[in-house]
């Protein structure tokens, strides 16, 4: 079964480390030190954003029915053989209309620094077993990449122990 | 709400306007901010880490060298205390070295000024008062430095200054430091991947060093006293609106008087220059404690404190900032490059880029200042035909309330026995208790609100207010320094005296609602009432009805204090969740715990109003204690 990026809110602390391996991921260097070292600037493409005293992670789901899909005027967002939905290697080039930035329901697409491209969570950041940088770096567990069923059943057995306690 | 400060609500207002960034605004880019870092739980000692202990404990439980999060919360609170420590001992280090070469012939801006309370020091410490002041402030100096080496017994300025019973306790427990600065230096080493990592034995060693932090700050407040001289009651203002757009406005801002005092001095002597340059002359201000040590000794007004530091350069009228060191923002600078203000650096130590450094030096000291006045002066010529805005916003403020002022104040109420008026007011219960408001604005309170709002709740139910630092600028600048606060908020107990203080001293009405004594070396002031009035019942700190309260606390030297005043028994409140809270052991050794031990703990209620409460309630358990009548909450 496919696994997807599931998000335990009550878990993140705030702590940034998701966007910080997202970026760094996408850096030419691929690691914190060399990116810093060699002056990059690599955009995150996850967001962790405080909502009244909650810290949220948010990055794309990449949808089923995707409105930046839809929306994209050159084919450029388009859903990959794996499921992703991206906007590199399309029909055409992306030409920064940012269609996809006003579809988009979560706010998680954003533009590429000096040009007129938009720039989201393409999954180019995986390790060798493709588990992505952001739940790798997450040290609470606020990020999982696991199955849909796994997930639930997890929570669905954290919910019968405090209801049946 | 960012602030209860009107000015400085109308600062913000224009400094949005001007898209010049604030504090508020970088607090908001800040967030989320680390919840590691705010339960303590990181740990950046060596470069196996940084380490972060899972607090869900579905995680790393330990950190890459075995420290679990007790060590790490612990190792993090104490060094914060060394750092606070630090900074207070090397402010007095940079007053004896002053003094000392002022008496060496080296320094002509430093010398003896106030023989009186170098002969009282001396007798407290164990010299001869009755030598001759030459040769007794030299004796007294060489026994000052040493207090920052290591010496075989007690360290003699913490002894000298807290009840016989603290001594005896900081012996037993062995947190009685030696000396001033191994007691720091040790608490790096204890702290260094691989030393001490029993959580209790690093957080008697921060007291030990909180301890010396307090040894640090009395000789800071005695060397500036005895060179500048100790502060009576004086009458002045508070807030932006003291700024004067025909003046040249210059604001001295950090903590050492070292270089402000100086500056007060050679203002007077520049006046005429000041005029030249088309000014109706020169109008100092102070800003922080480099402020209140000023406002305390020289009545120089009060502009703005802590969080708010940015916002005077935003009335376009100030020429100069003018900086020593400590709670100093490096974004002044570039305020100061947006307004036009000559942000100017003095301590070699303390520099910050953007600035104009001329840094001073003990042997220079009134040409440094005059050198400062002068790029002040220039500046106010450089700023004519722009416009100002500049809140008309003021208070009227009652200061100097240094111990001797206030007693002086209470022997015209009984002449042998000047405490007595308060002691038996304690008893009688017409005063309840005391509590010292002391520390810093923070960020992530809005500015003033927990101060105002304790102070109010606590006077309304016959509490007596002291207090120091940012938080005396607080009351400063809302009014709360004057008698007519007095006559508003006080309850009836209170009221009536501090009225027959006030009468009694010729004011014609009652004292100030709180009383300012002074900067945050100056928490030696209250720390010196309450062993008076300990002594004088014959009971130790631990059983008294005070109470020290930081509710808006954000500085090292802040976590420093409250460790001293906790040590010498005061329950201590705290309005910021300090980050300790990653570690379940160190957070009930510190609320409870060390309650045991030393009669002092925290107490952490970052609602003002419940805050309230709970220092209320822990003042009735000490009165409770010392059989005398109590009183609910109503």
């Amino acid at each position: 079964m496919t696994r997807e990026l599931l998000i335990n809110y009550e878990r993140c602390l705030g702590c940034r480390s998701c966007e910080l391996a997202c970026a760094t991921a996408h850096s030419l260097a691929k690691s914190l030190f060399g990116a810093v070292l060699g002056g990059e600037a690599p955009l995150k493409r996850i967001f962790v954003s405080q909502s009244g005293s909650r810290k949220v992670p948010l990055n794309c789901r990449h949808c089923q029915d995707a409105p930046c899909i839809d929306a994209c005027i050159t084919g450029a967002m388009h859903r990959n053989s794996d499921g992703i939905v991206t906007n590199q290697g399309g029909e055409a080039p992306c030409t920064g209309c940012w269609m996809c930035v006003m579809v988009c329901p979560y706010g998680v697409i954003r533009a590429e620094t000096g040009k007129r491209e938009a720039v989201k969570c393409d999954r180019n950041c995986t390790d060798h077993t493709g588990v992505p940088a952001c739940v790798k770096a997450c040290p609470t567990g606020a990020l999982a990449f696991t199955t849909v069923d796994s997930h639930s059943g997890k929570k669905r057995k954290e919910f019968l122990e405090r209801a049946l306690k | 709400m960012k602030s209860r400060d009107k000015a400085v609500n109308q600062m913000i207002k224009a400094a949005g306007e001007r898209e010049v960034e604030t504090v508020w605004d970088r607090y908001q880019t800040q967030q989320p901010q680390c919840g590691f870092g705010e339960l303590g739980v990181c740990c950046r000692n060596c470069t196996q880490g940084p380490c972060r202990i899972n607090p869900y404990g579905d995680g790393p439980d330990h950190g890459v060298c075995g420290a679990n999060a007790d060590t790490i919360v612990a190792r993090n609170l104490v060094r914060a205390i060394a750092a606070g420590a630090a900074a207070h001992s090397g402010h007095a280090r940079h007053l004896a070295h002053a003094l000392k070469k002022g008496l060496a012939g080296k320094a002509p801006a430093y010398g003896l000024k106030d023989e009186a309370k170098l002969r009282a020091l001396a007798a407290r410490v164990g010299l001869d008062p009755e030598l001759p002041a030459e040769e007794l402030v030299n004796k007294f100096m060489d026994m000052a430095l040493e207090q920052f080496a290591e010496g075989e017994g007690p360290l003699k300025w913490a002894q000298s200054f807290l009840t016989g019973g603290c001594g005896e306790t900081f012996e037993r427990l062995g947190t009685m430091p030696t000396g001033i600065d191994n007691t720091i230096v040790e608490m790096l080493h204890r702290t260094h991947l691989g030393v001490d990592a029993d959580p209790v034995n690093l957080l008697l060693a921060g007291v030990s060093c909180a301890i010396a932090d307090y040894a640090g700050s009395h000789l800071a407040t005695d060397l500036a006293d005895i060179m500048f001289g100790t502060p009576g009651p004086v009458f002045s203002q508070a807030n932006m609106g003291v700024m004067k757009e025909k003046s040249v406005n210059i604001a001295l801002h950090g903590h050492n008087p070292v270089l402000s005092d100086i500056i007060v001095q050679e203002a007077r002597e520049m006046e005429e220059e000041a005029r030249g340059a088309g000014a109706e002359g020169i109008n100092l201000m102070g800003v922080c404690c480099t402020g209140n040590e000023i406002l305390m000794r020289h009545g120089v007004p009060a502009l703005t404190h802590s969080i708010s530091q940015e916002m005077p350069m935003l009335t376009g009228a100030l020429d100069a900032m003018v900086v020593d060191y400590q709670c100093v923002y490096p974004s002044l600078a570039g305020v100061a490059e947006c307004t036009g203000t000559k942000l100017i650096t003095t301590m070699d130590m303390a520099k910050i880029s953007g600035a104009v450094h001329l840094g001073m030096h003990e042997e220079n000291a009134a040409e440094k200042a005059r050198e400062i006045i002068s790029v002040a002066i220039e500046q106010f010529r450089a700023r004519q035909g722009r416009p100002v805005n500049i809140p008309s916003v003021s208070s009227k403020v009652v200061a100097g309330f240094s111990v001797e002022a206030i007693v002086q104040a209470l022997s015209k109420l009984d002449a042998a026995d000047p405490l007595k008026p308060v002691i038996d007011s304690l008893a009688a219960g017409s005063l309840q208790g005391v509590v010292l408001l002391a520390g810093c604005n923070n960020v992530k309170v809005p500015q003033d609100d927990s101060f105002l709002v304790i102070a109010r709740e606590l006077a309304a139910r016959d509490v007596l207010l002291l207090a120091t630092g940012c938080g005396a600028g607080a009351y400063a600048r809302h009014g709360y320094l004057t008698p007519e606060a007095t006559l508003e908020y006080a309850g009836p107990g209170l009221k009536a005296v501090l009225t027959a203080i006030g009468e009694a001293n010729g004011l014609g009405g009652p004292l100030p609602l709180v009383l300012h004594m002074g900067s945050c070396v100056d928490n030696s002031r209250a720390v010196d009432l309450a062993v008076a009035v300990a002594d004088k019942l014959g009971v130790d700190l631990n059983k008294l009805p005070v109470v020290a309260s930081a509710p808006e606390f954000k500085t090292e030297k802040a976590v420093s204090i409250g460790t001293y005043a906790m040590a010498i028994g005061l329950p201590v409140h705290l309005g910021v969740v300090p980050p300790v809270l990653g570690s379940r052991l160190v957070t009930s050794v510190l609320t409870e715990g060390v309650k045991d031990l030393f009669g002092g703990y925290f107490i952490v209620e970052t609602d003002p109003y419940k805050a309230a409460g709970a220092i209320f309630a822990a003042i009735q358990e000490r009165r409770s204690g010392l059989g005398l009548p109590t009183r609910e909450w109503e």
